[in-house]
């Protein structure tokens, strides 16, 4: 039984010479177990933090997209009645999702149900599936009308998920301003997505012509059209994800309906 | 070799930027600021010392022939909990550093002292070695860091020392110094600047030419 004991046969582990194959792998073995504990470890107890981190920036994001549109400080500061309010919409019927409220909306997304498989045609911004529940950001006026649009977009770049948040004005056809949430784009050259000198491009240009077909995108280059924003050198990929993404989310597929309801005065 | 001379030469006469060369990458991608390139230098000396100390712990059972990878195991899983450990409580940084911090895994100068240092000495010469060497790679990250904010931005550490034209001073900021070619150009300078200071760390040229002897008529 003394070969069983734990103690005797880490001493004899240890006694073995350095180059017998037994201990080359008992000690690749063990010396990879403690490093997976540690990072899993630091991992798991660090994510709440982070996470934190993370809903920290994307609020202090989604405030300074609200400062960054002309006048709506301004407004907002001035009447008490118009204040932002947070709506989840279901996208299947380009309505408010009346059972589900942003606080019980990640668990309605667990469920596989909430949804929709897109095919190879309509997935431009590569997304594989779209979330049938979104939560978007409505500001309304005086007369309960919709003023303003801050709309969730997603979407591949270069270097993985791209996270934005598009603001649309009362007309729901003019681009109030672009926030970038999270993207994992090369430094230098397609993070500068982030930089509020591309960013800025977005406000004033106009979503779709009068057919309705979404035609905000980014150039192959500088712009020319009310359409298009200036692509960045450098980062095509970035740029072209960049451009399917929005017309993904703004086209048939995304917040087309929503935005034509919202029009029409139905919300 | 004792305990002080092993701290204190890294950091000038046996630099393993300046002199040896290693580790030029970080030191181009995170000195734009004063602050970025300090963290970096924290990260890189927290992992650098922690990996001297395992390295050094396991030397006399680690085997051979997989000694490389798993002292590439060891630096990596530090710098993951490094990492980690920023995106929690320095989470603005860690964005700013963006990549570069993982990237420690792959900085020469960690695998350098682990291999050629820690491999053959007891704990705790072994982490006084990587201290300074830690502390020589901050020392020039450090000048570099500062060089490159005071001229490309007028601030260091974000606070205002020359005003820019911009804010209504006399001072155009160089943007040169915010792009990695000025690192290049710095680092340059600043080894020429060392080894004109200290002949001995100029390398012998290995491949030059010699004089020959003329045949006589």
């Amino acid at each position: 039984m003394a070969e069983l004991n734990p103690i005797q046969l880490w001493r004899r582990l240890l006694s073995l010479p350095n180059e017998s194959r037994t201990k080359t792998i008992v000690i690749a073995f063990l010396i990879s177990s403690v490093c997976a504990v540690m990072v899993t470890g630091a991992t798991v107890a660090l994510r709440p933090i982070q996470a934190q981190n993370r809903a920290l920036e994307q609020q202090t994001r989604l405030e300074a997209l609200l400062t960054e549109i002309p006048g709506l400080s301004q407004i907002l500061a001035a009447s008490d009645e118009m204040a932002l309010s947070t709506v989840v919409v279901d996208l299947r019927r380009a309505e408010a999702a009346l059972d589900v409220t942003p606080e019980t909306l990640p668990a309605a997304l667990a469920n596989s149900s909430n949804w929709t498989e897109l095919s190879p045609q309509e997935d431009i911004a590569n997304l594989g599936s779209r979330a049938n529940l979104k939560q978007v950001y409505l500001l309304r006026g005086p007369d309960d009308r919709v003023e303003l649009v801050i709309l969730p977009v997603s979407g591949t770049g270069y270097g993985g998920p791209i996270e934005a948040m598009i603001a649309i004005e009362a007309d729901m056809n003019t681009v109030a301003g672009l926030a970038v949430m999270s993207h994992g784009e090369t430094p230098g050259l397609g993070a500068r997505i982030d930089e509020p000198a591309w960013r800025t491009q977005f406000a004033g240009k106009q979503v779709a012509d009068e057919t309705g077909t979404v035609r905000l995108s980014v150039a192959q280059g500088t712009a020319t059209t009310e359409y298009e924003v200036d692509a960045i050198t450098g980062a095509t990929r970035t740029s072209t994800a960049m451009a399917r993404m929005l017309q993904f989310w703004l086209g048939p597929q995304g917040y087309g309906p929503l935005l034509d309801a919202i029009r029409r005065g139905e919300f | 070799m004792s305990p002080w001379s092993t701290l204190t030469d890294p950091i000038l006469r046996q630099n393993p930027v300046t002199l040896q060369i290693l580790g030029i990458c970080s030191a181009l991608a995170v000195t734009t600021t004063l602050a970025a390139a300090a963290t970096m230098a924290a990260a890189l000396t927290v992992v650098i010392v922690c990996a001297a100390g395992i390295i050094s712990l396991l030397r006399n059972h680690l085997p051979s022939s997989i000694r490389l990878i798993m002292q590439i195991i060891i630096v990596a899983s530090l710098v993951i909990v490094v990492d980690q450990l920023l995106q929690a409580y320095f989470y603005e940084m860690s964005q700013r550093l963006s990549v570069f911090v993982s990237l420690i895994a792959t900085n020469c100068v960690v695998l350098g002292r682990t291999e050629s240092f820690a491999l053959h000495n007891r704990p705790l010469p072994a982490m006084v070695d990587a201290l300074g060497n830690g502390l020589g790679y901050s020392l020039v990250l450090v000048i570099l860091g500062s060089l490159r904010e005071l001229f490309g931005r007028g601030t260091l550490l974000d606070v205002e020392v020359l005003r820019t034209v911009e804010q209504g001073g006399w001072f155009e900021p160089l943007n040169l110094m915010l792009l990695a070619p000025s690192a290049f150009f710095l680092l340059g300078g600043l080894v020429w600047a060392i080894r004109s200071w200290r002949p001995e760390q100029v390398e012998t040229s290995e491949f030059g030419l010699t004089r020959v002897k003329e045949p006589g008529p």
